[in-house]
């Protein structure tokens, strides 16, 4: 019972993670149509400038993280402006070269700043809580705590203000939204801020417990793409609850199946789900 | 008629200088580099075929090009078979494992593909780091043996190996300017331009599709044999996806959609970072701007641009010409 | 030629296509028109098997043809053509064309290998039927301009062009003078004309009343995904339930 709640325990810190990551990608391809590859490479600096506020100006955890997430949201708008916006008539594989492009500098950048190792990121919370049984580390609830906290934060953003519902209108129908007079422009800069913000705030919460290194994005941007293909692309429930079932398949595949090819999981997961609905789970229908 | 010459003459050219390299080289390791840049060559044509010919990024590329290097390497060194006996079983599994792949991959659309073999190939990275009974795993497979002399030509000095890697080039250039100019070619083409538009004109998008993917995974399983069999060591990294993104500039420098152009930007981008040593390691800060520059810039590549340039000036003078 | 029946296509609760049967009769200009959102592209669509129906079937010449694909009703003799056409841009126009006849050619990877006299053959017919095609649409003189350098108007005329190179019995033309000036328009017509001159059957869809009303042969008209008239463009003009249902929702131009 207390190995089923450990599993639970880490299920639901994977799902807040994956999720966080999941949901800025989902926005972003809900608005432009453009599966966005250098999204992997955002949440990589965004564990990178928080290490570095830390380590090198002293700051603390939270205030790093919020530096980290305004960097990182910089940085998205910028790429933005100059990769995404001229690209946004361009069809075929070019979008998504260039995504691959920013991914690539991105990366290559962050290794020659503070090259290729694994670093370890410092947390204020390295307590462990006993809660009956099961040894929680308070890193672990504060991962579960901020991301379903963020997540709904995001949600009423999103549902309650206007900002946020230019955004949901952008994303259901650009065309409608732009003759409304929604300006196309600044909303997607606003929702590319807002995955980098997403992503900075998944990696430095992850951080910690895993290392910090140039590609540690790989992996979690290839099953963020997992989870919003199986969730829907632009769905943000899809998003949250793809990643809850990407963590939970994973913190049991690892400890009932194997550790070793528990990353496999989700991509299995996607070629088995791909080949009976090559459209996706919840495509929309065509015309 | 002038056409046709140009396009013979740069193609003659291209052959004698590539005859010619070893006396201007100087040194075996330029011999080595050059080599190795064939290799990589052949396999960003195949990548070439299906991604930029029929319009499908294919980003599990260096996956299937390692699945050919290691089925030479295990074939060779855990079963005792001889190089040119196990070479050709590259091509042949990866046709096979290709068009399992594409089976599943090819119903998928655009992004979903590149996504779906984004996955596909890190599931291969990984069942190769993974699978230690089969891969050994992290350490890797060490003392392949070179390719056995055929008669009296031997091949383990950095000069036979350049004009075997070469011959092998030669070959693959070949091949596929056949096919990319013929009607499968142009069937590919039309896949590209539309998936729509190419079934309306009664093209079955799955079996050309397929055959397309087919033969791109060739390519990248035979470069992955002779690979394996000119470095003589592989591990699981030559699965990973900096290869692919590797090739994908290449081929993207030089112009999709040409033969002549993924070529030149194989053969030519390594000796850039070459001669640019303290870029080695930092090759992408450089080249991924470029290739974001190059993709909303000059879309069609550096060859490929200069061949439409070339186009338009034979059209404006009303004569016809030839592609590539 | 065509024979459609009760041919319903649902997306969701929503049928887009409800229960419409005709037929698109041989040697004839069949028009399909109707105020937007009336179905006529899912219709359209449904025809030309690029999605399958709800229910209902579609049969050519006495053949069944719901559940088979695209390519496989072109390869039957159904040709299609798109809106937005899109080519090879850094190719010449007559290099675009070649790819049409491709159906009718057998081909493959050996042959392309081996360099076989069959592909040679079967190259050199393709480029016939190309010239050929070019040339009925009257585009001769640009066969080598590149695609990317041609107007809107000459674009419409090469996708007429592909579509003729698969060696059609029938013909589906998708707005076919889309975005093109009341000249362009004209010239257009008469290239319709042409094909059902040469023993082609043509059906398409259109928005533009005046080019319809002296065209066609015969006239389908559908509203909210139901078929509610059919006949010769005297009888649709006098139809009440036609004109019922143009006004009041947006105008089609004249």
């Amino acid at each position: 019972m207390d190995v089923l709640l450990q599993q639970v325990l880490n299920g639901l810190t994977l799902g807040g993670i994956y999720g966080l990551v999941a949901l800025g990608l989902t926005l972003v391809y809900g608005i432009l149509h453009v599966p966005n590859f250098a999204h992997g490479a955002f949440y990589m600096v965004g564990a990178f400038v928080a290490f570095h506020a830390m380590n090198a100006w002293g700051l603390g955890y939270w205030l790093a993280m919020l530096v980290a997430a305004g960097v990182v949201a910089a940085m998205a708008v910028v790429s933005e402006r100059l990769v995404f916006t001229p690209l946004r008539n361009a069809s075929g594989i070019h979008p998504m070269v260039a995504a691959i492009g920013v991914l690539l500098f991105l990366e290559a950048a962050a290794q020659a700043l503070w090259g290729a190792d694994f670093q370890r990121m410092q947390t204020p919370y390295t307590s462990i809580i006993d809660l009956g049984g099961v040894t929680a580390p308070a890193q672990r609830l504060l991962i579960i705590a901020a991301a379903f906290a963020l997540m709904v934060a995001l949600h009423l953003f999103l549902t309650r203000t206007v900002v946020g519902s230019t955004i949901i209108a952008m994303a259901q129908n650009r065309d409608g939204a732009s003759i409304v007079g929604i300006d196309a422009q600044r909303v997607a800069m606003l929702t590319f801020a807002i995955s980098g913000v997403l992503a900075a705030v998944a990696a430095t919460l992850y951080a910690p417990i895993n290392l910090v290194y140039p590609a540690m994005g790989h992996l979690v941007i290839t099953k963020a793409f997992v989870i919003i293909i199986l969730g829907g692309m632009g769905s943000i429930p899809g998003a949250i609850v793809g990643g809850l079932i990407i963590g939970f398949a994973e913190s049991f595949g690892a400890y009932y199946i194997s550790t070793d090819y528990k990353d496999i999981i989700a991509f299995v997961l996607l070629v088995v789900i791909l080949s009976m609905r090559p459209e996706g789970l919840f495509a929309k229908r065509g015309r | 008629m002038q056409a046709f010459i140009d396009s013979k003459l740069a193609w003659g050219l291209l052959l004698a200088a590539s005859l010619a390299f070893p006396w201007v080289a100087g040194n075996d390791y330029h011999l080595t580099v050059m080599s190795t840049a064939y290799i990589f060559a052949i396999a960003t044509l195949g990548l070439n075929l299906i991604t930029g010919y029929t319009g499908q990024l294919n980003l599990a590329h260096a996956g299937f090009m390692a699945v050919g290097a290691y089925t030479v390497g295990i074939l060779t060194v855990d079963h005792g078979w001889s190089f040119w006996a196990a070479f050709p079983m590259a091509g042949v599994v990866n046709v096979v494992l290709g068009y399992g792949v594409g089976l599943l991959s090819l119903r998928l659309k655009g992004h979903f593909f590149a996504i779906f073999t984004l996955c596909v190939g890190y599931i291969m990275f990984l069942i190769i780091e993974k699978w230690e009974g089969l891969t050994h795993g992290t350490v890797g497979i060490m003392g392949i043996p070179a390719p056995e002399p055929i008669g009296a030509i031997s091949f383990e000095s950095p000069l036979a190996l350049y004009y075997l890697t070469l011959g092998f080039l030669v070959l693959a250039v070949w091949a596929m300017r056949r096919i990319v100019k013929s009607l499968l070619g142009r069937t590919f083409i039309a896949i590209r331009n539309s998936d729509e538009l190419a079934e309306a004109l009664g093209i079955n998008l799955m079996r050309n599709k397929t055959l397309a993917f087919m033969l791109s995974v060739f390519y990248a399983g035979m470069a992955g044999g002779l690979y394996a069999g000119f470095v003589r060591f592989i591990g699981p990294d030559l699965a990973g996806t900096h290869h692919t993104f590797d090739m994908m500039i290449f081929m993207i420098v030089g112009g999709l959609g040409t033969v002549l152009g993924p070529l030149l930007g194989a053969i030519g981008m390594p000796w850039l970072t070459q001669s640019l040593q303290f870029l080695q390691e930092y090759r992408f800060i450089v080249f991924g701007p470029i290739l974001v520059a190059l993709v909303i810039f000059l879309p069609h590549g550096i060859v490929g641009s200069f061949l439409a340039w070339r186009a338009r000036r034979a059209a404006k003078e009303g004569r016809p010409h030839a592609q590539d | 030629m065509l024979k459609i029946e009760h041919l319903t296509k649902r997306f969701g609760g929503l049928a887009a296509v409800n229960d419409v049967s005709t037929v698109i009769e041989a040697g004839k200009i069949n028009a399909i028109i109707g105020p937007n959102g009336a179905g006529k592209t899912t219709f359209f669509n449904l025809i030309s098997s690029m999605h399958k129906p709800t229910s209902g079937t579609i049969t050519f010449n006495g053949r069944d043809v719901t559940s088979l694909r695209p390519d496989q009703v072109a390869q039957l003799g159904v040709a299609r053509t798109f809106q937005a056409t899109s080519l090879f841009d850094k190719a010449s126009v007559l290099d675009n064309l070649i790819v049409g006849h491709r159906l009718r050619t057998r081909s493959g990877l050996w042959d392309v290998l081996r360099g076989s006299s069959r592909l040679r053959e079967e190259e050199r017919v393709c480029r016939e039927k190309a010239r050929d095609a070019l040339d009925f649409v009257g585009l001769s003189h640009i066969a080598h301009r590149l695609a990317g350098d041609i107007t809107q108007e000459e674009r419409k005329r090469v996708a007429f062009a592909l579509a003729l190179a698969t060696d059609p019995q029938l013909l589906l033309l998708d707005e076919p003078a889309g975005g093109v000036n009341p000249e362009e328009t004209e010239g257009l017509a008469q290239l319709i004309r042409k094909f059902v001159r040469h023993g082609m059957t043509v059906a398409l869809i259109e928005h533009k009343m005046g080019m319809i009303m002296s065209l066609a042969d015969k006239i389908l008209v559908l509203s909210y995904g139901e078929k509610i008239a059919e006949g010769t463009p005297d009888e649709i003009r006098r139809n009440p339930a036609v004109i019922d249902a143009y006004l009041g929702s947006e105008h089609a131009e004249v």
